[in-house]
């Protein structure tokens, strides 16, 4: 009898695999779903090839009675609907994996691999029921019985999905996953899944990052959402430009990033209140408008999902190498926010939290964060949207109105056409205080200059603190940003060495004036990262003076896992 | 019928425009066409890219947003979207408009928002002193062609009609009067008005002089048919004389009207307040 969880572990590692176009997508939905709804925590990541049909893709969905957060390398029970393995995937089947596919198709392909092969000839199944399409309801079927997950949540969940727009789709989907579960009982001979269902977690949300952003952007005060799309920011122009009528957004898909950055910056100045969503290529394309931005003084909300560059690079996969990107874009001199959430939750707030302080300081704010994270799902309590506020920071103006005032704060107070008798001037030249000509004059341009480069001031003191997790009496501090936050906690409670603790930037920039004093205490301090050139750590010692003494890079396009953590970890012999 | 001195910018203003400059009787145009339409400067929003035809925006009283090179009408379209209240004007030359902002003219004219494109035409580039621009004829000598220009000159208007424009015009900055007219139809038609002005460049430009368009150009009659786009078409090949006038109406849905935003509420968006029960309620569909 094969038991899960495995011994040592306390969820359940499920990986999906099969071609673009088999519905892995599907699976990973009704699973997350289902699983969760039955009182299980979940989390799923997914990691597919740059393509739309064919290939080797897979999502990973970790099950446990505790909140599941992280990637694992580890796969306990591996669902095969294609042959054609990836050497990635392959590698990741160790000796208690099960595996379950059609024998006849994989033929010799996972041969002395894992534990057991379970013979399930999926698509046989599928076409009985009138489409290998299906295969994929059926091995969630399976996997939803074996969690003793009651058939009802799979009616609801295709009731929900299909039911009004074809009921027949409807019956056909329970068909299939009920084909899963007579599977299945013939499996429960051969596995037992132990584990304790929560009936709190039924409440909870289960939404990926991407989702996070769309509802943070609403959250915010979002009325205008501009993009092109690109892998792995388009979810974000999608999500809102499918509530654009409920939520009142302007919405537009433009001929190109250019044109996008730019209607942004046409939108703030005529009181709306804009997002611009891309990878790294497409704010290379932004960068002259962000220079404009900066002069102009907009404010301006930025998404940028970074994946593995340079150039095309790896289209659907991760990687943390823009943050130089963020910091140093657009010519000239002007001042910035970069905020880098690091969970789902963060993902919310911080884009929440970005439209109002680019409001506040006229200034753009780049919401930075990767495929992994965007595609990545778990559940959690419900965002709470109270004392959450929209800070329009836009006054009413009169004939005298001076767009660009010199105030010792740097901030010049924010008219719009149409609000008050003012006219308001935006100038992409440099300006006196009226916004118009100035004669070149060289002591209003190092005014203006100074101007803006005061606000600076303000962004710091409003910086957000990084967050301390572990031993607050820390001898060795490990250092993250974004997306790693959640493999970082669980590898250092596994690496369970005292007085080991994690400080995760939240805000790289400006820089929040407590991290120097975290580094401080710090004897050791390990800086990890997704990238080869260790940005974080450069900027951190830019700006603190201080430097790490060790360093996790990866940047292979998958995101860093627990176990490959925790092997690094040890190997530091700290 | 607004005073046309509350268009002037207040105070001793330094034009930077070269005396005899084409771009002064278009300046004097448009604030004649924005007096005679009875609009105030709060009305109004003049975009422009850079280049000497862009400083125009500073020089007339009203809001403006001096914007980047070929990237304008982006601004003026975000603009509008925000507040579709406002009276929207885009301004730039034909190095800005057809060379550097070529691609946002093509899907602006697809788009339709209800603004005002205005080309100042000079087919050259003037700011940076000569060189050739797209619509600079074949074989012109410039500081970067000096052997001639090799490529063929684009042709706007034959461009716009070939994308269905809303409405497509050409103008000469010789005649102020119908040059003002034609404006004032432009800014009152509802949708993407793309409006093509010739403008001599006294500096650079001597090929294309005043003397020159007057030669070369004719205005279209009353009787000319705007609406027929095989006609418009045929007069953008034209090449003997230019034609002058109104020559393509198309009305058809804005930018605008298409949004899910304004199918609601037509209130600018600085005048909406977020709703917090609805979000709260999307929530459940994650549940």
């Amino acid at each position: 009898m094969i038991t899960l969880p495995q011994a040592n572990n306390k969820d359940i590692s499920i990986v999906v695999t099969g071609a673009a176009g088999q519905g892995i997508q599907t699976v990973e939905d009704i699973l997350g779903k289902v699983l969760k709804r039955s009182g299980l925590n979940v989390f799923a990541t997914k990691e597919y090839m740059s393509r739309v049909r064919g290939g080797n893709n897979s999502t990973e969905i970790r099950v446990s009675s505790k909140s599941v957060r992280a990637f694992v390398n580890r796969i306990d029970l591996l669902i095969c609907l294609n042959k054609g393995l990836r050497n990635y995937l392959k590698e990741r089947i160790n000796n208690n994996t099960v595996i379950m596919g059609d024998i006849e198709k994989m033929g010799k392909e996972l041969a002395g691999r894992g534990q057991k092969f379970f013979d399930v000839p999926l698509l046989h199944f599928a076409k009985e029921l009138g489409s290998p399409l299906f295969a994929n309801v059926v091995a969630a079927g399976i996997i939803t019985a074996l969690f003793d997950v009651d058939m009802s949540l799979l009616e609801q969940y295709f009731d929900e999905r299909f039911g009004t727009k074809d009921k027949g789709l409807v019956t056909k989907n329970i068909d299939a996953a009920k084909k899963g579960y007579e599977i299945a009982r013939e499996l429960a001979k051969d596995i037992t899944v132990k584990m304790d269902h929560n009936s709190e977690i039924r409440k909870e949300l289960l939404l990926t990052g991407s989702d996070a952003v769309s509802l943070g952007a609403i959250a915010g005060g979002c009325n205008m959402i501009f993009g092109y799309p690109m892998s792995p920011a388009t979810g974000v122009l999608s999500h809102l430009s499918q509530v654009a009528e409920e939520f009142e957004i302007v919405t537009e898909q433009t001929e190109d990033e250019i044109s996008a950055m730019n209607m942004a910056i046409g939108g703030w100045y005529a009181g709306g209140r804009a997002m611009v969503t891309t990878s790294g290529g497409g704010f290379d394309l932004m960068s002259e408008g962000l220079s404009l931005v900066g002069i102009g003084e907009s404010p301006m909300v930025i998404h940028l999902g970074q994946r593995p560059g340079p150039a095309t690079g790896l289209a659907t996969r991760t990687e943390q190498a823009d943050l130089n990107l963020a910091l140093y874009a657009g010519h000239g001199e002007f001042p910035r926010a970069i905020l880098a959430p690091g969970s789902i939750q963060e993902a919310f707030y911080m884009t929440q939290h970005a439209f109002n302080l680019a409001a506040r300081y006229q200034v753009p704010v780049f919401i930075l964060t990767d495929q992994y994270l965007l595609d990545s799902s778990y559940n959690l309590p419900a965002f709470s949207c109270e004392g959450l506020k929209v800070e329009k920071h836009i006054i009413k103006t009169d004939e005298s109105y001076k767009r660009y005032v010199i105030t010792e704060d740097g901030v010049s107070p924010r008219g719009i056409p149409g609000y008050g008798e003012g006219l308001i001037a935006f100038d992409s030249n440099e300006h006196g205080e009226t916004g118009r000509n100035m004669d070149e004059d060289p002591q209003i341009r190092s005014e203006m200059n100074a101007k803006r480069i005061r606000k600076l001031k303000g962004l710091e003191k409003d910086s957000l603190p990084p967050a301390l997790y572990g031993d607050v009496d820390y001898d060795v501090l490990l250092i993250g940003w974004g997306s790693t936050k959640h493999i970082i906690e669980e590898a250092m409670e596994e690496f369970s060495r005292p007085k080991t603790a994690f400080l995760q930037i939240r805000q790289p920039f400006p820089l929040h004036s407590s991290t120097k004093d975290y580094l401080k205490r710090a004897k050791v301090i390990v800086d990890i990262e997704g990238n080869t050139t260790a940005q974080m750590a450069n900027l951190i010692k830019l700006l603190t003076g201080i430097e790490a003494s060790h360093r996790i890079l990866t940047s292979s396009g998958m995101e860093i896992t627990v176990e490959e953590l925790l092997i690094k970890l040890r190997c530091l012999h700290v | 019928m607004t005073d046309v001195r509350m268009f002037d910018v207040p105070g001793p203003i330094d034009i930077m425009w070269c005396p005899g400059c084409g771009n002064f009787p278009i300046l004097d145009a448009i604030k004649k066409a924005l007096a005679e339409l009875d609009l105030a400067p709060q009305d109004v929003l003049i975009c422009s890219g850079i280049g000497q035809a862009a400083k125009l925006n500073h020089y007339v009283n009203t809001h403006f947003l001096h914007g980047l090179h070929g990237r304008s009408i982006s601004n003026a379209t975000g603009a509008k979207a925000a507040n579709p209240k406002l009276v929207v004007l885009d301004v730039g030359g034909d190095g800005d408009r057809y060379a550097e902002g070529g691609n946002h003219i093509i899907h602006t004219i697809r788009r339709n928002p209800d603004i005002t494109a205005l080309v100042h035409d000079n087919r050259v580039y003037g700011l940076t002193k000569g060189q050739a621009s797209p619509t600079s004829p074949m074989g012109y000598i410039s500081p970067t062609t000096p052997k001639g220009v090799a490529s063929l000159p684009l042709n706007p208007i034959a461009l716009a009609v070939s994308l269905d424009a809303s409405f497509v015009a050409q103008a000469f900055a010789g005649d102020i009067e119908e040059t003002k007219e034609i404006l004032k139809k432009a800014i009152s038609h509802k949708g993407f008005s793309f409006v093509n002005i010739f403008q001599p460049c006294v500096t650079f430009n001597k090929i294309n002089t005043y003397q020159w368009f007057k030669e070369n150009t004719y205005y279209l009659g009353d009787d000319y048919d705007a609406s027929d786009r095989k006609m418009a078409l045929e007069k953008a090949f034209e090449t003997d004389k230019l034609p002058l006038g109104v020559i393509y109406v198309n009305n058809r849905k804005t930018f605008e009207e298409s949004l899910a935003a304004y199918k609601n509420s037509d209130k600018p968006l600085y005048d909406r307040n977020i709703l917090w029960d609805k979000l709260t309620k999307t929530f459940e569909r994650f549940v």
